[in-house]
């Protein structure tokens, strides 16, 4: 059982859904109410990949490969649409003629945002957290070519259940997998009970 | 164009469907930009393109109700009436201390935390007037907001509308294609049709004296003549109408003194050369041909009875009663084919 990864993979996620709720919102905002109408897929296309490199390679040229920050960034990158999608699609379902009876009672655009647009988008947030924590809890290809298999620091409960197969343990795998199991399902399942539960925001 | 508005007073920005009127409304509210123009209040310029003006709403000073009431559904009514508020500048929040009496006026309980979304359609307007009205603004812009709702609630809406703006001398623009709304609120009134303000003036000019025969075919074919109720007795209102009296069914109760607009149509007006006592027709108002139009087999007459009135014709009646212009006549008017529009 390895411990040590699986609360690496658990402090990965938490820190990739952080980081994605603060770039993810700014981020979701520009695209849904930016005045020219952008595609997502252009963005996370053309936009956020193309700093990648550089920013890939800088990291590199500082060393910064095979750490966790290094993997953080990855991360990031690579959970990004799961929660820049969920924010968009809700601010963007909320009704404008919200947005235009706040503005013209004098409050400026991101007041609005702050007061208006999230209250709304509570269920879309919810989703884009849960989504991200959970895809970047079981993300494998990316930490591996990123962050290596450092105990500690790089490698994450995947690639501990990875090692251990390869290495025949597949006592140890099967425990670090069923673990896994547990940990997402208990995540998943209080979150999402505990969206309908309190956040559940009614239709009208 | 260009439009004087006392304070207080409404400008019907009134036309088809289609005919742009809330393009002009959001373009006056700073919601949409115009490619080109300029857009004055008073003393400030809101748009000009020449030297790049441009005012986003927040800078407007203005009330917008939309024909759905768009109340935030996470707040409560007293924190949808009071969001615009604290943003009021100093100076606009000693105006401000009528808050509760405009939601009072409105029926609105300003301290009420129920949630917005249990709210009636009536309520929810009532509440969306006063949130639009709660800081202040020089000017409220109405896109149609009574359409929705049912015809009693909407008759109350409007006198209570008309009633507050008075009252805090708040000039406003009404978006409507109801005639019936535009009489019963409108001071001003601007025709649109396909684009274009067509006509501007005060209503009953509008309605008596459309610019052109477009403008009439919107307005509706019937003469609207203002009036006042003067007595009722026995289901039967008499009205005076310039210095004439006229005999009206009486509908909905409409109480002595009740400023009014009598509506009367062409096909419901005959043309008699002498009175028939005897005749079911309660009106017999002395008249003189002033025109005779020929539209097809139907001519237009038109007499002059102490205001103008037009009447609708066959070819074969005109002969019959040898009409020409200045023969003196009877115009003949049941009493249930006027119809009146009480002013809110």
């Amino acid at each position: 059982m390895d411990w040590t990864a699986l609360w690496l993979s658990v402090r990965l996620a938490t820190a990739t859904t952080a980081v994605l709720l603060a770039l993810g919102i700014p981020l979701a905002y520009w695209i849904v109410f930016s005045p020219t109408v952008l595609g997502f897929y252009v963005l996370i296309a053309i936009g956020p990949l193309s700093p990648v490199g550089r920013a890939y390679t800088r990291i590199a040229g500082h060393g910064l490969p095979f750490t966790f920050e290094g993997l953080l960034i990855a991360s990031v990158l690579y959970s990004m649409p799961f929660a820049v999608q969920p924010f968009s699609a809700e601010f963007a379902s909320v009704d404008r003629r919200l947005l235009e009876a706040s503005w013209s009672l004098g409050v400026s655009r991101i007041a609005t945002f702050a007061r208006v647009v999230l209250p709304l988008s509570v269920r879309g947030l919810v989703t884009g957290i849960v989504l991200s924590f959970a895809h970047t809890l079981g993300e494998f290809g990316v930490v591996l070519m990123v962050g290596g298999n450092l105990p500690g620091v790089t490698r994450t409960v995947s690639i501990s259940i990875y090692d251990a197969v390869q290495a025949l343990d597949y006592r140890s795998a099967s425990q670090t997998s069923l673990l896994l199991l547990i940990v997402s399902f208990v995540i998943l399942a209080s979150t999402y009970s505990l969206q309908r539960s309190v956040w559940i925001k009614p239709r009208h | 164009m260009s439009v004087d508005v006392a304070p207080g007073s409404i400008l019907v920005l009134f036309g088809p469907s289609g005919a742009g009127k809330t393009t002009v409304l959001r373009q006056i509210a700073g919601l949409d930009r115009p490619d080109a123009g300029t857009i004055r209040f008073g003393e400030h310029t809101w748009f000009d393109s020449a030297a790049g003006i441009w005012q986003p709403p927040q800078h407007r000073r203005i009330g917008l109700v939309f024909q759905e009431p768009a109340l935030f559904p996470h707040l409560s009514v007293e924190e949808n009436v009071r969001y615009g508020v604290r943003y009021a500048s100093d100076r606009r929040r000693t105006r401000v201390g009528p808050l509760s009496e405009i939601a009072t006026m409105l029926g609105v309980d300003p301290i009420e935390k129920r949630s917005a979304r249990r709210l009636s359609g009536g309520e929810a307007r009532r509440v969306a007037l006063a949130r639009a009205l709660a800081p202040g603004p020089q000017l409220l812009l109405l896109d149609e907001p009574f359409a929705a709702l049912d015809a009693p609630t909407r008759t109350r809406l409007r006198h209570d509308v008309r009633a507050l703006l008075h009252r805090l001398g708040t000039r406003a623009v009404l978006v409507t294609h109801d005639r019936t709304e535009a009489m019963a609120m409108g001071d001003e009134m601007a025709v649109m049709i396909d684009g274009r303000v067509r006509q501007v003036g005060p209503i009953a000019d509008a309605f008596s004296h459309p610019s052109d025969a477009a403008v009439a075919a919107s307005l509706g074919v019937e003469a609207v003549l203002p009036a006042r109720v003067t007595a009722s007795s026995g289901g039967l209102l008499t009205v005076a109408v310039a210095q004439m009296e006229l005999h009206v069914a009486e509908r909905e109760p409409t109480p002595p003194g009740t400023d009014v607009y009598a509506c009367i149509r062409a096909e419901d007006v005959t043309i008699e050369r002498a009175s028939h006592p005897r005749a079911s027709a309660r009106n017999h108002l002395p008249a003189r041909v002033v025109a005779i139009a020929h539209e097809g087999p139907i001519d237009r007459v038109t007499l002059d009875c102490g205001f103008k009135l037009d009447a609708l014709i066959t070819r074969q009646s005109r002969e019959e009663l040898e009409l020409a212009p200045g023969a003196e006549v009877i115009a003949a008017i049941k009493a249930t084919s006027v119809h009146l529009v009480p002013r809110a």
